[in-house]
């Protein structure tokens, strides 16, 4: 398979600001029960030198995530890239999110299907 | 599934259901009178379809098998849980004839209406009580802290509320040309996991970040914005109108202000008498003076001349204005009085706080101190986002003041790209907010001389509409000047929310004749109530949203049988209290409502949304240069003396300082150090979840899960020293009361710092005393007292407490 064929997302962690929409989003498309979900919230407070931190919310597909595959074939966007408040969540064939992904750092690439 | 059955609805979200205050788009996917799903509305310019989890858990929210859906006559005791279902025709006749038989035997004003954040209910509920004849409408939050005291101070120092610019005005946002994208914004005691405050989008903030906005972050917790901020002032709870006043100093001394605004559109040219630092009235000097009118200095001529504040104009005219100066004049007696300016004064005020000062009382260091303020005056243009820990203080007023002054002396007010100011949506004032002029209201304004705390506090009496929340608590057990006999609680609970010191708004409710509740569920505080009434979500009602802009329809999308919305309910009532009640039908209010912009209400739901047009004083920008902000159409501000005040003529009348200036609050380490001993950590209240707003939200599965527990955020170090592992349930108790939680061990906050989550109670458990739904075990609320206000009834202090933390 090509890189055009295969699809994954895009996760641009310096601005997931931890808000829970892409979870909830995608238990609400396909009624799951309480806690699961195709999406993944964790929050991670990174100690850096010099009593200095830095926090980051890093949103992930969990094994759940079909990659709302009968949205796409209506051409709908993912649910919870449409409704990403920070907008950095980001659903494409390999190829073009790689091309993304050279031009923004802090970024990273899942390819859960 | 048939696609064609489906029915898309577009609306805008508001209460209940998200919460918040925000104003998102919405569309509602509906078949067969049920809700399928909802999704953000990409066609809409708030939130260009995004939407948060609240928002999207609606289907939870909307068919909860715990939601009211029947009305409910009380047959035990108060807080025993007993209840008779009851027909609506019955409620209303029961509640019509106890509250008209209270109204007879005690006044109107004997009866309290209760909100809690009210947001789009808030409305309705003043058009209930203004039908019955009560003016006392409270928000039931210590000081009225929230809102209230930061538009009441805006009001009163440049006649405006103003808001950060995110080209919110405009269709096209970022991309339309007459908006600028701020160089630096500060964010002021706010998070974006809350999403959406202060009827703002919380992520255009966020979007803005993205195209090249620096931030500067004061929180004392090394939150998200924190992190990504240039800036970090980690400001001790309480302590921020000192850094206000500190950045103040670095913009003064360094002369990083915009001159033409000082002199042109400030009162600083205004004398002042230098023995008190008061105004001088033209009464003063002139036997036929008015009081309302102020002198200033012309140096070119040599001469005093009058700020007529009627015409807005000097008289004589005056050649050259001095800004600064120190003269000598004669009053009406003859006597000496020595002047300076109003400029001298504040200067002189501001050079208390010199950034090592500063330092000493806030714990920001003094670098950091400079180096914000030079960041913030230098971009052009900046803006300030504050949050409601400016409210929770009792120092609210004056650290209003002396961020109003960051904005006004760098020139940022109404700019684009600054603080512009913020109007409802072409005037049409659906939200009765403090000091609005809208269509409800009482017939007479004697009736509202009976309204608590109004004749006492200042801001009460002209910019606020409600009473003052702390002397109407205390006068349910005092009784005086007059009985306060019943409530009616609507969209509020104060035991397990809104109230400071719940176990004794407890024992206020048992003192009650009568109490009505309206809620979608059960809450601790309804257990205390006679009537229970069942409301509706957003999706199940019609209403307005102008607040601020665009001005926006609720459309309802479903019903649910025998929920109805709090407008219905009220309007019932309004018409059986009031005889003359103006409207016959909810359409003939919208429609009155919304005269000023030209629509009906039918129109507005067509469009869903509509911007004022360019030239409307509710569209920005520059109107006080336009002439668009004052009634009498002249330019400036809707002040006292028309210009941005920087000493305060109102605060001057009322009896309090005119200028800014930092008071510690009533329980800190500084102001109380013996009791500092026992408490050694701040407790800090109230850090926002993206998944509840206040109390709401504990019983929808898909937000809950994300956020199970209580929690109480304690550093490492603290954490370490007091033996508490991560995960570990724990006590944070004061000489108030406890409350437990589970420790998130984060270096999140500062070592001297507990943060506290607000507003938990546990709808899984008994509804029943003593259980309560757990309502005792882990709220915070307990450890707060009511009654610790500013001078002028505002603020409270919920932010910045003492406490102890211990395992469990």
């Amino acid at each position: 398979m090509e890189d055009k064929d295969i699809y994954g997302i895009l996760i641009d962690y310096e601005y997931c600001t931890g808000c829970y929409t892409c979870v909830v989003a995608c238990a609400q498309e396909y009624g799951y029960e309480p806690g699961v979900s195709g999406m993944r919230v964790m929050e991670i407070v990174e100690k850096l030198p010099n009593e200095k931190y830095y926090l980051v919310y890093l949103p992930f597909p969990t094994e759940v995530c079909t990659l709302c595959i009968g949205r796409v074939r209506r051409g709908l966007e993912p649910q919870c890239v449409k409704h990403c408040m920070s907008r950095c969540l980001d659903f494409g064939p390999l190829e073009s999110l790689i091309k993304k992904m050279k031009e923004k750092k802090r970024t990273v690439l899942f390819r859960p299907r | 599934m048939d696609e064609k059955e489906i029915q898309a609805i577009r609306t805008t979200t508001w209460s209940a259901g998200p919460g918040c205050h925000g104003g998102c788009g919405v569309i509602a996917y509906v078949k067969d009178g049920r809700l399928l799903k909802i999704e953000g509305d990409p066609s809409h310019p708030w939130n260009q379809g995004r939407l948060c989890a609240r928002a999207l858990a609606m289907k939870q929210y909307i068919e909860h098998p715990k939601r009211l859906r029947k009305p409910l006559l009380r047959k035990g005791k108060r807080g025993e849980g007993v209840w008779e279902e009851i027909s609506w025709d019955f409620a209303f006749d029961f509640i019509e004839e106890r509250m008209k038989k209270i109204r007879e035997e005690s006044g109107p004003e004997s009866f309290i209406f209760a909100m809690g954040t009210g947001r789009d209910i808030g409305p309705w509920i003043s058009m209930l009580a203004y039908a019955y004849g009560s003016p006392n409408v409270m928000f039931a939050l210590s000081g009225n802290a929230c809102y209230s005291p930061r538009i009441a101070a805006l009001d009163t120092f440049q006649g405006d509320y103003c808001v950060f610019d995110a080209g919110q005005w405009f269709e096209k946002r970022y991309d339309d040309p007459r908006f600028v994208l701020p160089q630096c914004m500060i964010i002021w005691g706010y998070n974006i996991h809350a999403t959406c405050p202060d009827n703002l989008f919380g992520h255009w903030i966020v979007d803005m970040m993205k195209r090249g906005t620096k931030i500067i972050v004061i929180d004392p917790r090394f939150t998200w914005f924190s992190s990504r901020a240039e800036i970090w002032l980690p400001v001790r709870p309480g302590t921020d109108s000192a850094l206000a006043m500190g950045l103040l100093y670095v913009i003064l001394d360094e002369g990083l202000l915009d001159y033409e605004f000082l002199k042109e559109w400030t009162n600083a040219s205004l004398l002042l008498k230098k023995d008190k630092d008061q105004l001088l009235r033209e009464s003063d000097i002139y036997p036929d003076g008015k009081r309302e009118n102020f002198l200033v200095w012309d140096e070119e001529a040599k001469r005093v001349s009058v700020w007529d504040t009627e015409e807005l104009c000097y008289r004589p005219q005056a050649s050259k204005v001095a800004i600064s100066c120190e003269i000598s004049l004669l009053d009406l007696n003859g006597k000496e009085i020595k002047c300076h300016t109003v400029w001298d004064a504040f200067q002189k005020r501001v050079k208390e706080y010199d950034p090592k000062t500063v330092e000493g009382i806030t714990g920001v260091p003094a670098s950091d101190t400079v180096r914000a303020a030079r960041l913030y005056a230098k971009s052009k243009p900046a803006s300030i986002h504050w949050g409601v820990p400016i409210d929770m203080t009792p120092n609210v007023t004056p650290l209003c003041h002396a961020i109003a002054c960051l904005w006004a002396l760098t020139g940022n007010l109404d700019v684009p790209g600054g603080n512009v100011i913020a109007r409802f949506a072409f005037d049409c004032v659906a939200y009765a907010l403090p000091g609005s002029e809208g269509v409800i209201k009482l017939k007479t304004k004697k009736q509202d001389l009976l309204r608590i705390g109004s004749n006492r506090f200042g801001p009460f009496q002209k910019f606020i509409w409600r009473c003052q929340t702390d002397s109407a608590f205390e006068q349910i057990f005092t009784g005086k000047p007059y009985p306060i006999r019943g409530m009616w609680i609507q969209a509020c609970n104060p035991l397990a929310g809104i109230g400071m010191d719940p176990k004794r708004w407890l024992e206020a409710f048992l003192r009650l004749d009568f109490i009505v509740g309206v809620d979608l569920f059960m809450t601790p505080t309804l257990m205390y109530a006679d009537i229970v009434l069942p409301s509706a979500t957003f999706l199940e009602k019609n209403g307005i949203r102008s607040w601020w802009v665009p001005l926006q329809s609720i459309n309802k999308a479903l019903t649910i049988d025998d929920c109805k919305p709090d407008i219905e309910i009220n309007f019932e009532l309004a018409k059986r209290f009031d005889p003359e009640f103006k409207w016959k039908t909810v359409e003939e209010l919208f429609d009155d409502i919304l005269k000023p912009s030209g629509l009906t209400y039918k129109e507005l739901q067509n469009k869903v949304w509509v911007f004022p047009p360019e030239g409307h004083p509710s569209h920005p920008y520059f109107r006080y240069k336009r002439g668009l902000l004052r009634k009498d159409g002249k330019k400036g501000f809707q002040t006292p003396t028309g210009r941005f005040e920087l000493y305060s003529v109102l605060r001057e009348d009322w009896g309090y300082e005119p200028l800014p200036l930092h008071e510690e609050p009533p329980f800190s380490p500084s102001s109380q150090p013996d009791l500092a001993k026992e408490y050694p950590l701040v407790l800090s209240t109230g850090r926002r979840s993206p998944v509840y707003f206040h109390s709401e939200h504990r019983m929808i599965p898909h937000l809950r899960i994300l956020e199970p527990d209580p929690i109480v955020e304690i550093h490492p170090e603290t954490a370490k020293k007091y033996g508490i592992s991560d995960g570990e349930w724990v006590y944070v108790e004061n000489w108030m009361g406890k409350a437990k939680f589970r420790a998130k061990v984060t270096p999140i906050v500062p070592k001297w710092m507990v943060m506290a989550t607000h507003g938990w109670w546990f709808p899984e458990r008994k509804a029943e005393e003593p259980e309560l739904f757990g309502v005792w075990e882990s709220n915070i609320n307990l450890l707060i007292p009511m009654g610790y206000n500013g001078k002028d009834g505002l603020g409270a202090p919920i932010k910045h407490l003492l406490c102890k933390i211990y395992r469990a």
